[in-house]
Parts: C-alpha cells; sequence; structure tokens
C-alpha cells in the first residue's frame, strides 16, 4: 500500500496537454441549435413591453421564448436550506416577466441555427423598461432584509460590560467571485423517449441538478443524464442550477432538438454567482491580560437581487465560522442578508471564511497595537491548546454541529512562525525598499502580515463509490465528484489503487456521470477526497475481500495465506501460485464455475461512506508587501501558507491547491472588485476592469504543508484542501500592508487598490 | 454575410474552406475544422486561452478573423506532441504541476513555444531563460488554478533542457 503519498503525475494531465480534453463548448450534436440570453439592460424597472417580433423574422432564427412561454411561476429553489429562514419570496425567477431586479437578469432566449445569427437577432429584441431606483449600498436605511440570522452563544454583551479593554473596527470585503477561465456552457440533447435528455455542461452536483430539472420538467430522473465532462475551473460558482440550467434542456425537449448555449465574458461577470461582498464591525472583548472574553461581528451582507441555490449559506458560514482557531467563552455573529439591484450571490471558494477571517485577524492585529502586545503573542495566548481539542462549540452549520476535531494550533503557528524566519520575511519586511527612486513622491514601505484560520472539510451526509474489475485487470470508479481541475481523477485512483494493491495507472475513474453513480453528491465544499475518497476506499477494500476470497476458492488456500500486490493475489512462500486481478474478475463473471450458486457475479462493490460531522484543517498565512504611497501599489513580495491536512494523498496536488487558493486571495485583497455606477450598471465586464492576477502580481508561494494531525473522522485520515489556500489571504494582506503603512487602525477595505491604498497613505500623512 | 474561401495549413495539414467574413480564426479551428484544444476564455484578448501560432508567431486567435489566416501556416496545441510522446514542454508541464483545469494550458503551451523557439534561434544559448524573464512571458495569459509558478518552473525547465 504505497500509493497513498505519491506525488503522482496526474492521470488527467496528458489529455489536457494534448487538447484532447472535452470541454462544454467541445461537445456538439448533430442538428444542434445554439441559443443567446436576452438579459435585463436596467438594473431595476417595470417590463412595459418586449417586443419579440424582429428577432423571431430574422434570419436563421429558430425561436424567441420569454417568461409568458413558460409556466408561470416558476423559481429556481434553494440547495443548502438553512433550518428557520423561508426565502420563498426571493428566488429568482427562470426568466423575468414584469420586473428586472439587476443587469444581465434573463428576460428571452433566441434560438437558432448560428451562434452568430443568434447574437445579431438578441439586439433585436426590442426591451421597454420603466426605470426604478437602483439599490447599490446595501447600507441604505432603510435596507430591503430577506434574511437575518445569529449564531452564538453565551453572553458577550455581559462580557463586553465587564472587559478591561474594548476593541472594534470595522473592514468592508469588496464583491468578486470565482472567475473561472472556461465561461458556463450547456448542451441538451434529446433522446428516443419523452423527456429524455442528455446533458454536458453540469459540473459541481449533477445528481442535484438533474433531480430538480425532473421535477421542473416533470419527467422521471432516470431519463435524464448528465454526462461527466471536463470543466475549465469551479470555484464555487460553475454548476449550480441557474435560469439556463432549465432553458437549455427545456428547449431542446420543447423544439426536439439538442441546443448549446455557451456564454460571453461578458455575460459571465454579469450572470454567474458573485460572492464575498459583506460589511463588518468586529469587536473583541479582553481581559486586562490579552485574553478574548467575547467576541461579535454585526455583518451586512450585499446578496445582490435574488436568493440563489445557496440561499444563506454563505452568511451563516461567515457568522459560524467566526470564532476560528481561538478560544472564545463567548459569541455572537448576527448577519443581514440584504438585497441589493446587482447580480446574486451564491459560494466562491472559502466562502464565508475568507471575509470572516480577514475580519478577526484585522480585528487582532489592531488589538495587538492597542493592547502593546505583539501580534504572534497575542494569538498564541488566545489559540485552542492541543489539549482543548476536539472542541465542540454550541454551533451549527450547514446543518452539522460544529466540533473541531483535531490538530495543535499553537504547533502550527509556532511552526509557520520559524518558517518565516528561516525564509527571511522578516527581514525583508524591515529592510529599505530599493524602489520608488526617481519619482516625486519616492516612499515605498515594507510590512508583514499573518493570519490564523481554521477551514471545513467534509461535509456529508454521503458519498458513494463504486469499484469494479474489468476482464483487462482494469480498475473502474465511478464516484459522484466531478472533475474541476482539483485532480479527482488522480487522488481517487491512488486511493483505490493502494487500498485494493493495484497499480494507480491501471485505475479509471469516472466523476460526475449521473448514469455511472446515481448517488453522487458532487464536488464542494472540500469534501472530495475526505467523503469520496473514503467512499472509494470502503469499496476498494470491499473488492480486495472478494478478490481473495475468489482466489482462495480457485487456489485452494486459506485466505489467510494469500496476499494482493501489484494487482496480483499470490500464496505467501509460493509465489507460482499467483492470480492476476484480471483472472478473478474473469473467475467472477456469470456463468463461471468458480461462481457459486446464487453468488452474485463480478469483481466489483459499492459502498457508501456517511458522516454527521465536518473535519477542520487549519493554517496560517503570511505575507511580506512593499506598499508604493506614491502609486498606492501593493506587490506581494513573499507569501506563506502553513497548512495542516491530515494526510496528503497526493503532496504536489495539495500544494497545487494551495498555491491556486493565495492566487485568487491576492486577487481578492489587491484586484478584484464588481463595482456599480450609481444607476446599478455594472462596471467590470471584460478582463480590462475585472481585473485577474497575472504571473506578475503573484510571487512564488512557500508552502508547509503539515500531516501531524489525521482526521478522526474517516478512514483515511484526510482533511479537505480545497479551500485553505485562499481563507486567510484577505488577512494577511491587509495586516502586511496596516504593518507597512503604519496605520493605528483597520484598512477599512478590501481589495486594497492604488486610489484606497493612496487615501489610506494621506489619511496618515504617508506621502509628505 | 459575404463569404470568402481560404486555404491555410493546421499543424502541417491543408485545409480549404469557405468562411464569413467575421468568423474569428478561434471559431473557425475549434468548429469548422475540430482543433478544440484551442480554447476561449474572454472573446476580447486578454486571457489568452485561444493563442496559436500563426507563421511561428503567436496570436490571439479570438482577436483574428479566419480570413486573415489565408495562406498561413497555423499551428495549435494538438500539432505539439510526436505521435503519443508529448512534447518536452508539454511534459515539463505535467512534471512540475503547471496545469490544474488545463482550460488555459494550451495558450501558455503555445506562447511558450513560440518563445522558446525564437530565443534559442536568436542568441547563443550561452544564458537560460531566467524565471525573470519566464514571469513576464508568462504574465501574458490568465490562469485561474495554479497561481503561475508551476507553468514558470515548466518553462524555465525547458529552456535549461533545450540548450544542452
Amino acid at each position: 500500500m504505497t500509493a497513498i503519498g505519491a506525488r503522482l503525475p496526474r492521470a488527467e494531465d496528458p489529455r489536457l496537454l494534448r487538447g484532447r480534453g472535452r470541454f462544454g463548448d467541445d461537445f456538439s450534436a448533430p442538428g444542434q441549435l445554439h441559443a443567446r440570453v436576452v438579459r435585463s439592460p436596467a438594473a431595476h424597472g417595470e417590463v412595459r413591453a418586449l417586443d419579440v417580433a424582429a428577432a423571431r423574422n430574422a434570419p436563421g432564427i429558430t425561436a424567441v421564448v420569454t417568461a409568458e412561454d413558460l409556466p408561470r411561476n416558476l423559481v429556481i429553489p434553494v440547495r443548502l436550506a438553512i433550518a428557520g429562514t423561508d426565502l420563498s419570496a426571493f428566488l429568482q425567477p427562470v426568466l423575468a416577466r414584469d420586473t428586472v431586479r439587476y443587469v444581465g437578469e434573463p428576460l428571452a432566449v433566441v434560438v437558432g441555427e448560428d451562434p452568430y445569427a443568434c447574437e445579431d437577432a438578441a439586439e433585436r429584441v426590442e426591451i421597454d423598461i420603466a426605470d426604478r431606483p437602483a439599490v447599490i449600498d446595501a447600507r441604505q436605511d432603510p435596507p430591503r432584509v430577506a434574511a437575518e440570522l445569529t449564531r452564538g452563544y453565551g453572553d458577550p454583551d455581559a462580557a463586553f460590560a465587564g472587559a478591561a479593554r474594548v476593541v472594534e473596527i470595522e473592514l468592508a470585503i469588496g464583491r468578486h467571485s470565482g472567475v473561472p477561465l472556461e465561461p458556463r456552457c450547456l448542451l441538451a440533447v434529446p433522446g428516443r423517449e419523452p423527456g429524455e435528455l442528455a446533458i454536458f455542461g453540469m459540473t459541481k452536483v449533477p445528481v442535484w441538478n438533474r433531480d430538480l430539472l425532473a421535477d421542473l420538467l416533470g419527467v422521471d430522473e432516470t431519463l435524464i443524464r448528465v454526462h461527466a465532462i471536463d470543466a475549465g475551473g469551479g470555484f464555487g460558482v460553475r454548476g449550480e442550477f441557474y435560469p439556463e440550467d432549465f432553458l437549455i434542456p427545456w428547449l431542446a425537449i420543447r423544439l426536439g432538438r439538442p441546443v448549446k448555449w455557451a456564454e460571453d465574458r461578458a455575460e459571465h461577470l454579469m450572470a454567474v454567482n458573485h460572492s464575498r461582498q459583506q460589511y463588518h464591525r468586529v469587536a473583541a472583548a479582553f481581559d486586562g491580560g490579552g485574553r478574548i472574553l467575547a467576541l461579535t461581528d454585526d455583518i451586512i451582507q450585499d446578496n445582490g437581487a435574488y436568493c440563489r441555490t445557496h440561499g444563506v449559506a454563505v452568511p451563516e458560514l461567515t457568522a459560524a465560522m467566526l470564532p476560528g482557531p481561538y478560544r472564545v467563552p463567548a459569541y455572537r455573529g448576527r448577519v443581514r442578508v440584504v438585497l441589493t439591484n446587482k447580480t446574486p450571490c451564491g459560494t466562491y471558494r472559502a466562502p464565508g471564511r475568507f471575509e470572516g477571517t480577514a475580519a478577526r485577524e484585522h480585528l487582532l492585529d489592531v488589538a495587538a497595537t492597542r493592547l502593546g502586545l505583539d501580534p504572534v503573542a497575542l494569538r498564541e495566548r488566545n489559540l485552542l491548546s492541543r489539549s482543548e481539542l476536539p472542541h465542540a462549540r454550541p454551533i451549527s452549520t450547514l446543518g452539522t454541529d460544529m466540533i473541531l476535531d483535531t490538530g495543535d494550533y499553537p504547533a502550527l503557528l509556532a511552526a509557520a512562525v520559524g518558517e518565516t524566519g528561516r525564509l527571511g520575511y522578516r527581514d525583508l519586511a524591515a529592510s529599505v525598499p530599493g524602489g520608488g527612486l526617481g519619482r516625486r513622491c519616492p516612499v515605498a514601505r515594507r510590512g508583514f502580515g499573518l493570519a490564523m484560520f481554521v477551514e471545513k472539510s467534509g461535509l456529508g451526509p454521503q458519498e458513494t463509490a463504486d469499484v469494479s474489475v474489468s476482464r483487462s485487470g482494469a480498475v473502474h470508479v465511478l464516484s459522484g465528484g466531478t472533475s474541476l481541475g482539483q485532480g479527482i481523477e488522480t487522488v481517487l485512483a491512488q486511493i483505490a489503487a493502494d487500498a485494493l494493491g493495484a497499480d494507480p495507472r491501471d485505475v479509471l475513474v469516472t466523476a460526475g456521470d449521473t448514469a455511472a453513480q446515481p448517488f453522487g453528491a458532487g464536488s464542494w465544499a472540500s469534501r472530495s477526497t475526505v467523503v469520496g475518497g473514503s467512499a472509494v476506499h470502503q469499496a476498494a477494500l470491499a473488492v480486495r475481500r472478494r478478490a481473495i476470497e475468489l482466489a482462495a476458492r480457485i487456489l485452494e488456500a486459506a485466505e489467510e495465506d494469500l496476499d494482493l500486490a501489484g494487482g496480483t493475489v499470490s500464496v505467501r512462500g509460493d509465489p507460482a501460485a499467483a492470480l492476476t486481478l484480471a483472472d478473478l474478475a474473469r473467475a467472477a463473471a456469470p456463468a463461471s464455475r468458480y461462481l457459486r450458486e446464487g453468488e452474485e457475479a463480478g469483481l466489483s462493490a459499492r459502498r457508501r461512506f456517511e458522516v454527521s460531522h465536518m473535519t477542520y484543517p487549519y493554517g496560517v498565512h503570511a505575507a511580506v508587501v512593499e506598499v508604493d504611497t506614491g502609486t498606492g501599489r501593493v506587490r506581494v513580495l513573499r507569501y506563506l501558507v502553513a497548512y495542516e491536512v491530515g494526510r496528503a494523498i497526493n503532496p504536489m496536488l495539495v500544494e497545487g491547491q494551495l498555491r491556486g487558493g493565495v492566487a485568487q486571495g491576492i486577487g481578492g485583497a489587491l484586484l478584484e472588485e464588481f463595482r456599480y455606477d450609481e444607476d446599478g450598471q455594472p462596471q467590470a465586464i471584460t478582463f480590462i476592469e475585472y481585473r485577474l492576477p497575472t504571473a506578475a502580481e503573484i510571487p512564488p508561494v512557500d508552502v508547509l504543508l503539515c500531516q501531524d494531525a489525521p482526521s478522526p473522522g474517516n478512514p483515511l485520515g484526510v482533511m479537505g484542501a480545497g479551500e485553505g489556500g485562499i481563507s486567510a489571504v484577505g488577512g494577511a494582506v491587509a495586516n502586511a500592508v496596516r504593518d507597512a503603512l503604519g496605520l493605528p487602525g483597520s484598512v477599512g477595505q478590501l481589495p486594497l487598490t492604488p486610489a484606497r491604498v493612496c487615501a489610506l497613505a494621506e489619511a496618515i500623512g504617508g506621502t509628505s | 454575410m459575404s463569404t470568402h474561401t481560404i486555404f491555410l495549413t493546421v499543424n502541417g495539414r491543408e485545409h480549404e474552406l469557405t468562411v464569413e467574413a467575421r468568423r474569428t480564426l478561434a471559431d473557425m479551428l475549434r468548429h469548422d475544422l475540430g482543433y478544440t484544444g484551442t480554447h476561449l476564455g474572454c472573446e476580447h484578448g486578454i486571457c489568452g486561452a485561444c493563442t496559436v501560432l500563426m507563421d511561428g508567431q503567436p496570436v490571439r486567435a479570438c482577436l483574428v478573423f479566419g480570413v486573415q489566416a489565408d495562406g498561413a501556416d497555423v499551428r495549435t496545441v494538438e500539432g505539439l506532441a510526436d505521435g503519443e510522446q508529448l512534447s518536452d514542454l508539454q511534459q515539463a508541464f505535467s512534471d512540475h504541476h503547471a496545469l490544474q483545469c488545463g482550460f488555459c494550458t494550451p495558450g501558455f503551451l503555445m506562447l511558450a513555444e513560440a518563445y522558446l523557439a525564437e530565443t534559442l534561434l536568436a542568441d547563443d544559448g550561452a544564458d537560460a531563460l531566467t524565471e525573470e524573464q519566464a514571469r513576464e512571458l508568462v504574465a501574458s495569459n490568465l490562469c485561474r488554478c495554479t497561481g503561475y509558478q508551476g507553468i514558470i518552473e515548466a518553462i524555465v525547465a525547458t529552456a535549461r533542457s533545450r540548450r544542452k
């Protein structure tokens, strides 16, 4: 059993490197039509008229549909319902009928023979909207509150009243999103039976989307097959059920022809889930020794125009995860989920934790200044110690009780601090920058910041896996996860090979095909290695037992005398007496003489891994930045992630997840922002305005990957790694910029764009 | 809509086809000729996922009309490998974990391929490509998964091995 822990090259790489990946728009079907969505040009208003006649008569156009053509009151329900919140009045209709609520809201769909013709015709749809005032700032009074929720315990008010010191800051988190490089795409192909559909392009929770689509269409769910395809990045946004996920399949059935829809980048930036935008007022009460007595956070979440499939999961996670790795005797996190006339929100990698970690960790740095303590010392004083874990926090999140399951938070903090010293971070931060010479205000300053966090991973309740061996000896894994670029095929192959005693290169993984794995729960919430991997582990162990049972029968040996390694079962001490997995698969085939009466044929097993609690990885981020107070530019010079993952199935892939997460986090901390003008017109609908980081903005990222705290909650001991790279970037960068500028209080707002940094520098006289 | 009949070579194979004047080279390669390895990430020339080589020069296939490729020698990602054997650059991308979802990868491969070919011809090979030079090159395109480190390492390693 050596496949786990190896830095194996990825199974996905050869096809992707050769241009043989199969992404959404790479699929086509004979006779397919193309769709173009007509979107609202107004942020808020009454739809007075929608004249589609000219579009319908345009060359090459097959159909134009509006809300009038759809079943009435068709809305997209919440996938992640949180008990105690009723969002039914705020759900998004598939097509707007009377009222539009954000720029980009779908109003109509044009279908035709050619995508260029569809785009031309879409411009001929005449839209008459009577504008209403657009709400752009969620802090306006009175706010339109869709939901309000509070998570907490103890009596924070009493603790604050009796505290030696109270520190409070405000921090606003900007509006950004996952922005995968492949835009969304969907192909729906009708089959022979009424209602039968093949779908290409649902790549996050395919079974859930299939079931919802079947319900909305009124057909049996097994008539719909969602195929496994390559996806050009997910990050939480791709694969949720959007209006197009109903419209395209519905049009395919209605028109009796395959229909394909490929969005463009401008559509993506105004139609796909936004995320993050929150306003925090976070406060801590301390005793005279710098120990936290209580923590409170009052949060406004700008949720955009509707509640989508995530419901209030992001605000709930924000409030639930806010205390992080610290000993917090009393806590209250209150969130008001406010609707505005912007693109609706959902999750983006580390939802709620990027935001909450930034607020809490920035608060701690400000508190350290006020208390006259070193930021590391303040954290050391308040971290839960090893002996305090597992720590049951009286909070529920995503329907699970929060039990911080394992780890040694102070040890990881010490290791991270040691690593930053060893790598020269402190010296670099303290050194005088050489840049900036020759400018009018040649003032560049360096700073160091760190942030600590607890992540969550391995959300249940279940994942199912099938493992089987075919006649050639190949091992097939059918998983309910999906391949989003994270390397799930490689990881599950390593897990199966390890348990089964096979070579990982002989394992074929199919992830996210609803016909192959009808019980899959999808890839999100850093769950696939933990929950999906554990299911594969158990199924592969069952196949192993079955292989040994059959071999014992055929070789007339005792099971305890048999070994299975390298895909071969052999009798210990008699290597000539051996059978390969291929031999055993044949021996298990129907009508084999080795099968007993009534015995099930096949060398295969299906197993379901059930888990009721999440597992909580944790880490430390540290950054050295250089701030040019003349231009406002912030450069990240060095970046470290120290992360406890329990056990790394493939350390190369874990490091890749962490590094990629950091890059996205730097985008959110410094560059990326969906801004709107006062009329609600989006100001970032191309990659010129929505600034994804390039290689010029991302430094080499140092990784300290720890496997010191195996998770007790699953047989592999693994914790998720998908989100720990991004969780604390906002906090670490904010703290480093604050250190560089010598700010007494909060940086106030992320992202720290040049204009904001200049304003901060000016406020403290940094450019004089 | 006016159409034009054009001739071009893609990965050494000759093609003759009739296209609308406004059809982009990217759409033509992907949907008329079946080279779906060329990907469209933004269609406005920023992300570089659609980078292909036209007469040896990297171009954004979303910003070039198909008719502009009349008579050109085009190379796409499908032309990099030798049969089943990955090129050294492709292999280096795998070795250095330079790709995750792989959607941007063809663009980076073609960009780097052109750069490596040009610089190898241009100088005497005394100095290998530095990491800073590679970073500047890589900053032409967008990747949302990797944080760029593996891409830079893979290109530097390929430059080094090609100069030996």
